[in-house]
């Protein structure tokens, strides 16, 4: 392991999916408990780099660490440090909510131990514990995909996208998930959209642009600074 | 510490066959679809007896594979409608785990439509169908085409139309399973002596440990970027 506290690094790692370059030769490393928002506009890899830090998707070149054990190499190591949500929940449609946090629960082996119903009220489904996922609404299922990231008390959690289809309301709701989780040590990852949600949660914004780190910084920045930067670093309009 | 291969297999298993208790849409497609395959087949051999006794054997194979083919689709469909094969591949859990509770809850669902068939052709096709012997048969034949359809059906997740690739690539792969079956089938249900068909039962069984092997194998490449 290098930097104690230093909980991902990634160096020179570079994907291609055929012959089209996604990420080139892109280095970052992410301290522990760090709220990292990494922008960029659609394509330019940032779910292709949560998808290589979870394991789902194998780096070209380069080198990827997670808690000091290497991806892909050491992946069963990994694995269990590791939440994701996605902009799909990645859920079971035909179990039910309290069914589908018994799965994965077994399947991290937290089954006798992981406290589902705490889950399922801090993401606020108690009531709905025992209804079928496909009844729920994409919000209500975003809550319960967030539930599951946290069932094995993973070290990072990886966001990809988590706002997508989601109304206000309900990303207020995921905005309050997300704070909680951060003041609760672990450090996370998100890739969005968002500019306004990055100001307002992340302690640091990373910025990706044809496949490689355009920005990256700590200082607390405004939307309006982050969509500045984000026009002159991508070229692009920011979505605010 | 990371769950045990088989307490995944289990879990899978329990999965699949608690979501379709309740929601009955794979085992209900491919009964409906099996009904309504012996029952054309019934009508379009109605009036030729010799021709009815000896397709019984390939309407019954015929009717698995096909009936198979829905249910790997659904099963897989189930993985792939939310995303849900991710989270299967981002737990600290063997590839292989994943493949034998895929496999097991296929070949429950497959094997009971199988089983289904054996009385109701005897009735339809005045035949009977109710041996031992082509008990085994059913269960060897379905294991080996679930062995190769939970393989290949995982494979075509990728593509944009995996029910199409599925049928395309599964029923070159099975055509020695269906072989062997066929051919034993039809010596069991025409009462021919033991000795001309056993070896297709022994065939059989080979080809399942075969495909068995190098589908648990190949699996985590498969499944795997």
């Amino acid at each position: 392991m290098s930097e104690a506290s230093s909980i991902i690094e990634i160096e020179a790692v570079s994907k291609a999916y055929g012959y089209m370059p996604v990420l080139k030769k892109l280095s970052l490393t992410v301290q522990r408990g760090q709220f990292v928002a990494l922008l960029g506009p659609n394509g330019s890899g940032k779910s292709t780099l949560l998808k290589m830090i979870s394991g789902l998707v194998k780096a070209t070149a380069g080198t990827i660490t997670v808690g000091g054990w290497s991806m892909p190499q050491e992946a069963q190591a990994v694995r269990p440090q590791i939440g994701m949500v996605s902009h799909k929940a990645l859920l079971y449609d035909n179990l039910t909510a309290r069914e589908n946090l018994l799965f994965f629960a077994k399947l991290y082996n937290v089954h006798q131990s992981a406290p589902i119903d705490e889950l399922l009220e801090k993401v606020g489904l108690r009531k709905r514990a025992d209804s079928l996922v496909g009844t729920f609404s994409r919000g209500m299922q975003q809550r319960l995909s967030i539930a599951r990231a946290l069932l094995h008390n993973p070290h990072v959690l990886l966001f990809d996208e988590p706002y997508t289809g989601l109304d206000q309301d309900a990303g207020a709701v995921l905005d309050n998930l997300l704070i909680d989780a951060h003041q609760a040590g672990h450090t996370i990852m998100m890739a969005t959209h968002q500019l306004e949600r990055a100001a307002r949660l992340a302690d640091r914004i990373v910025i990706i642009s044809r496949g490689e780190v355009g920005y990256d910084h700590t200082r607390r920045l405004s939307s309006a600074e982050i969509g500045t930067l984000y026009t002159e670093t991508t070229g692009a309009a920011s979505a605010r | 510490m990371t769950a045990s291969f088989f307490s995944v297999v289990i879990a899978i298993i329990q999965k699949d066959l608690q979501a379709e208790l309740r929601s009955r849409e794979l085992v209900a497609t491919m009964i409906l679809f099996s009904l309504l395959s012996v029952l054309v087949f019934s009508f379009a051999l109605e009036l030729d007896r010799v021709a009815e006794e000896q397709a019984v054997s390939g309407v019954l194979w015929v009717t698995i594979v096909f009936a198979s083919l829905l249910g790997l689709n659904r099963s897989m469909a189930m993985e792939s409608d939310n995303a849900s094969i991710d989270a299967l591949l981002l737990a600290p859990i063997h590839r292989g785990a994943i493949f034998a509770g895929k496999l097991v809850s296929n070949f429950v669902f497959t094997v009971a439509v199988g089983l289904l068939l054996m009385p109701l052709m005897s009735l339809l096709y005045n035949l009977d169908l109710l041996a031992w012997w082509l008990l085994l048969v059913v269960v060897l034949g379905t294991l080996g085409i679930c062995v190769t359809g939970t393989l290949l059906a995982t494979m075509s997740l990728q593509s944009r139309s995996p029910a199409a690739l599925l049928a395309i690539v599964q029923l070159p792969v099975v055509l020695p399973i269906l072989l062997a079956a066929v051919i034993a089938s039809n010596g069991i249900i025409g009462g021919t002596p033991n000795s001309d068909w056993i070896d297709w039962v022994q065939i059989l069984a080979v080809i399942d440990v075969i495909y068995l092997s190098l589908c648990f194998l190949t699996f985590a490449y498969v499944i795997e970027e």
